[in-house]
């Protein structure tokens, strides 16, 4: 089965492939122009004088009749053949990753290269001459962009900054060490006569030697990702390979003036030119990345009012950073990579949840998307009979140079940094770093750049740059898996987010740098100290929103990570066992989520009843839930409407909504808006929650305390739940925090109301205009949902007395009522509250659960 | 070496110090200066105020507590020796140096760097870190930035995540295991003590 559904795959990875061939042998005059938007371009390059029919179309020929359709090839050509080829690659990828016994051995990258041969051979035959190729202007322009800058916004960037001595130490050093040496020894074998006669200089075997030089990040990660490699390991391979890719391309740029200035003309003063523009070019590309990261980082903190392409600007400005320093002809790789590095942190603090998570995949999706197509495009390059020039000895020489000084270049620089460093880089990852110098795109980029005036022997070098990109990714590729394995090398250790680990962490670096200042030395935890409180003090303060630089603390934020699984669980949970019932019957719910979290902590939860008691509600017959509550606090609403939303029973869930929510709302907004998304934004969601608390505990209340005088109960009500809430102490906190106040949906109807009491001091201050008689009537159509458990459970006095006594715990600090609304939210009537509410909502148009329901 | 021997020698046991510690000549002769220099007095030991005297140390949230660290239990003075002696917790364990059989455990091994840690958190020497006493360390390290509440769940929680025995405190077996992934070495150790 499985054979046959690969097989149906290929073929139609053929069929589309063939329609792009045919395609373009059909118009084998026609072309794509060099800068068309892909990789994909005709060897047969720009002779854009076929504009007649891009341009003009048929508005030129003069027609006799009306015709009904016409054949407008030309029209579409260039970007229905780069629509073609993306199709393509992006098929190959699928086959390759059909059968996963296949890419547990081989690596992907050399698979889709592979790949690349056998199309590049299909095209040959069909076409007797490579019509396709990979062109460096669309490789840098258009291919890799998007690579580097997704490495690097997903760098972590504490390992990376912590280890950038060593990383730089390898990139830049390192790099000129593998250039130098691959140069002059093939220049010295060429001498001593190992390659026959070859019209090559010195300078122009430097210039090879650069080119040579570009360790390639898109095979490296591909490689290393799959080896999963201990995080120091990792890192240093990864980051030196980024680096190091900005340094080969500054590298080979000088070493090409030189080539053009011609060899007599180089003097001293050259040469420290050379050096000094090395210097400016690669500093200069990693400053300006900088600049635009804090542009970014500016600019994302007042978009959230088009939180739909705030992602976007990520993207938009990384490139324009790139093609900035292009422009400048500073380093574009370093300058976006340092520009994705800086910015990380703080965009996705200022940014939207969901906006980090859509510029994470979008990002994802280009860089994989074009590391598939520069893999299909290297091997499809091969098949090419003009390029392929001959020369053993070069050919063997330059691989072995190659390896060869790339190992030694690393024990060195290793054994130079293993002196100062604390915990030495070990021989098996020294071996495994040197074997990870994988080439690829880079090079063959680089090497395609060549100009063929000043280098003579191009295509040589061109046919051995690829000859090495394929030994080192398809041989070493497959190697490393085995090797890694062979040698023992550390694996990354699966480690969970944990609070302890987290708030250690804390102690630890507090520790560490006390300790630095005791024994008065200025060591690494200094230097990470005074970076931390400027960052805290004035780069916070400039590129992040005020309430994202609140939360922005480890510890609080592995808090409410935490929190937000234990959310997820619980709903799937809830769902699993019936969702329904779980929505309808907070007793279900809590009761499946008591034993969720009875497994999940083996048998701790009667301890920690017993020790909540002291601080809860005093009331003896405290349910398990406000306990439950306490253990998994700051649970996010916003999954209880998803939950909600997701239900099968859309009617159901309707009424639900229906009940809880303003009807009022679904008028005034559109069910459906181009511009946004409906995000849950908390504010809204805030006073979404209020209202229901409001009503869910006005309902209560009535139905507990009836014939009662409402005004007056509810009056003293308030106050009285203000101090309920010292009791679910640990529920609290997020009151501040976004997904705060959400956890009340989780307990069941006691804990619930208890924590509705809660609710209610924000919004509204007592002697609000509950007693609007208008407003309660409405509130009995509300269905008996809460009310039995609540009446039978807590009953009347007990509701009373027992906040009382829970006066005493824990002032009521005016932080906690800082999301008190303003007067007019209390004032009266259900209809000047429905109305604030709705003014409000439309102000930020987000996702509410009104919006949520029209939907439904 | 004149010098360096003749420092040595104004320091009293300094055989026993270096054996027990592992420090060479050279970190003990630096420690050593630093000693003299934060005792100001030249009384040949140190009291909390010279430590608080450390501008720089009066910054950190935890500070104090790191500085209670030095003086054991009772004693408002620490010698050059225990002084020594703690810094020797934050020394990089060599892989290479020979483990020799039957020596006793060395002051930087793991269980001690964590023991270390462990009493910064228990204040009261009780062998376990209470609530109370988890919560102050917390509201030192966040500060500002989060509520009363927050932290209150968030050292309620980090309670349970390591609470095995479920009696609502950490002791230092669950303190260990809780750190068991983390690489202690790494992250209790200065560089310049290697």
């Amino acid at each position: 089965m499985a054979f046959l559904r690969q097989f149906t795959l290929i073929l139609a990875l053929l069929v589309v492939f063939s329609t792009s061939c045919r395609a373009a042998t059909l118009e084998v005059d026609s072309v794509e122009k060099g800068h068309n938007l892909s990789s994909k371009s005709s060897a047969t390059e720009d002779t854009s004088t076929s504009t007649n029919d891009s341009t003009g179309g048929h508005g030129t020929s003069t027609i006799s009749t009306l015709p009904i359709v016409i054949w407008k090839w030309h029209h579409v050509e260039t970007p229905y053949l780069v629509a073609l080829w993306i199709l393509t690659c992006w098929l190959c990828k699928l086959v390759v990753e059909l059968n996963h016994n296949v890419t547990n051995v081989f690596p992907e990258s050399g698979l889709l290269i592979i790949l690349g041969f056998i199309l590049g051979g299909i095209v040959w035959g069909a076409d007797k001459v490579q019509t396709f190729r990979l062109i460096p202007v669309n490789f840098f322009y258009y291919l890799l962009p998007q690579i580097v800058l997704d490495a690097s916004y997903c760098m972590p960037n504490k390992l990376f900054f912590s280890n950038l001595g060593a990383i730089l130490v390898h990139a830049v050093i390192g790099t000129c060490w593998n250039a130098g040496t691959v140069g002059i020894a093939l220049w010295a074998c060429y001498e001593g006569g190992a390659m026959g006669n070859l019209n090559i200089g010195c300078l122009q075997f430097l210039l090879f030697g650069a080119l040579m030089s570009a360790v390639d990040p898109v095979a490296v990660i591909a490689v290393f990702e799959e080896v999963h490699v201990n995080e120091v390991l990792y890192i240093l391979v990864f980051g030196e390979s980024l680096l190091n890719d900005g340094v080969t391309v500054v590298l080979y740029n000088v070493f090409d003036a030189f080539v053009s200035l011609g060899g007599p003309k180089i003097n001293a003063a050259e040469i420290i030119k050379g050096i000094v523009s090395f210097f400016v070019v690669a500093f200069g590309g990693s400053f300006l990345g900088v600049v635009f990261a804090v542009l970014i980082s500016m600019l994302t903190r007042i978009t959230k009012n088009i939180q739909v392409i705030e992602a976007g600007f990520i993207i938009v400005l990384g490139y324009l950073s790139y093609l900035t320093a292009e422009m400048l002809s500073l380093s574009a790789i370093l300058s976006i990579t340092f520009c994705g590095v800086c910015c990380q942190k703080y965009i996705n603090a200022n940014m939207d949840e969901k906006s980090v998570t859509t510029l994470r995949y979008t990002l994802k999706m280009m860089a994989n998307g074009s590391e598939t197509m520069i893999f299909v495009f290297l091997g499809l390059s091969a098949i090419d009979k003009n390029i392929w020039v001959w020369n053993t000895g070069f050919i063997l020489l330059t691989l072995l140079f190659v390896v060869l000084f790339r190992f030694i270049g690393v024990f060195t620089l290793n054994w130079i940094l293993n002196r100062s460093r604390l915990i030495p880089i070990d021989y098996v990852d020294q071996f495994v770093m040197g074997y990870g110098g994988l080439r690829g795109a880079v090079a063959y980029g680089l090497a395609a750049t060549l100009d063929e005036k000043k280098i003579p022997e191009k295509n040589l070098m061109l046919g051995t740059t690829l000859i090495v990109v394929y030994f080192t990714v398809i041989l070493q590729g497959i190697t490393m898996k085995p090797l890694v394995q062979w040698l023992k090398v550390k694996k990354a250790s699966q480690s969970d987010l944990t609070l302890n680990g987290k708030m250690n962490n804390r102690a630890f670096e507090h520790i560490l740098t006390a300790m630095e200042d005791i024994c008065g030395r200025m060591g690494d935890n200094w230097w990470t100290r005074h970076w931390n409180y400027f960052e805290d003090k004035y780069v916070c303060w400039l590129l992040m929103k005020s309430n994202a630089r609140k939360h922005k603390d480890p510890i609080f934020g592995a808090f409410h990570k935490l929190n937000l699984e234990d959310a997820k669980t619980y709903v799937t949970e809830g769902e699993r066992k019936g969702s329904l019932a779980f929505i309808r019957n907070f007793d279900n719910a809590s009761v499946d989520f008591k034993k969720k979290l009875a497994l999940e902590y083996a048998d701790l939860m009667p301890d920690i009843m017993a020790d909540m008691s002291e601080y809860d509600f005093g009331i003896d017959n405290v349910p398990v839930n406000s306990v439950m509550k306490n253990q998994i606090p700051s649970v996010s609403l916003d999954m209880y409407e998803q939950d909600r939303k997701g239900m099968p029973d859309e009617l159901s869930a309707h009424h639900l909504l229906d009940q809880h929510l303003y009807k009022s709302r679904s008028h005034n907004r559109p069910t459906y808006s181009r511009s946004h998304y409906n995000t849950t934004e908390n504010p809204d969601e805030m006073q979404e929650i209020f209202q229901r608390t409001m009503r869910s505990r006005l309902e209560s209340f009535k139905s507990a305390k009836m014939g009662v005088n409402p005004a007056k109960k509810l009056s003293k009500h308030p106050k009285k739940d203000s101090t309920h809430k010292p009791n679910g102490k640990p529920a609290d906190p997020h009151r501040t925090h976004p997904y705060g106040d959400e956890d009340f949906e989780f307990s069941a109807d006691s804990a619930s109301s208890s924590e509705i009491a809660g609710h209610f001091p924000r919004r509204s201050t007592p002697g609000s205009g509950v007693d609007n008689p208008s407003f309660i009537p409405e509130m009995d159509t509300s269905p008996p949902m809460r009310n039995p458990p609540w009446q039978t459970e807590t009953g009347n006095n007990a509701a009373v007395a027992p906040s009382q006594r829970a006066q005493g715990r824990l002032p009521w600090t005016p932080t906690n009522l800082r999301h008190v609304e303003p007067p007019r939210m209390n004032t009266h009537s259900t209809d000047t509250f429905v109305m604030g509410d709705a003014s409000i909502n439309e102000e930020a148009p987000e996702r509410k659960p009104g919006t949520n329901q029209t939907k439904l | 070496m004149g010098s360096t021997n003749s420092t040595l020698l104004k320091i009293p046991n300094v055989e026993v110090l270096m054996q027990e510690t592992g420090f060479s000549p050279a970190h003990i002769i630096r420690l050593h200066d630093r000693f003299k220099a934060l005792d100001k007095e030249g009384r040949g030991y140190l009291c909390p105020q010279d430590f608080g005297a450390i501008k720089e140390l009066a910054m950190n949230p935890i500070g104090d507590r790191i500085i209670g660290a030095f003086f054991s239990p009772g004693k408002e003075t620490v010698d050059f020796h225990a002084f020594v002696k703690i810094l020797a917790h934050f020394r990089p364990v060599d892989k290479d140096r020979p483990k020799e059989p039957n020596s006793p455990e060395p002051i930087n091994s793991r269980s001690n760097k964590l023991k270390f840690a462990f009493q910064l958190y228990d204040q009261d020497k009780d062998g376990k870190i209470s609530r109370d006493e988890l919560l102050k360390v917390l509201r030192a390290m966040l500060g500002m930035q989060v509520t009363e509440e927050q932290l209150e769940s968030i050292a309620d929680r980090t309670i349970q995540e390591a609470d095995l025995d479920r009696d609502d405190a950490i002791s230092f077996e669950e303190f260990r295991k809780s750190l068991e992934k983390v690489n202690i070495d790494h992250k209790m150790s200065i560089r310049f003590l290697r």
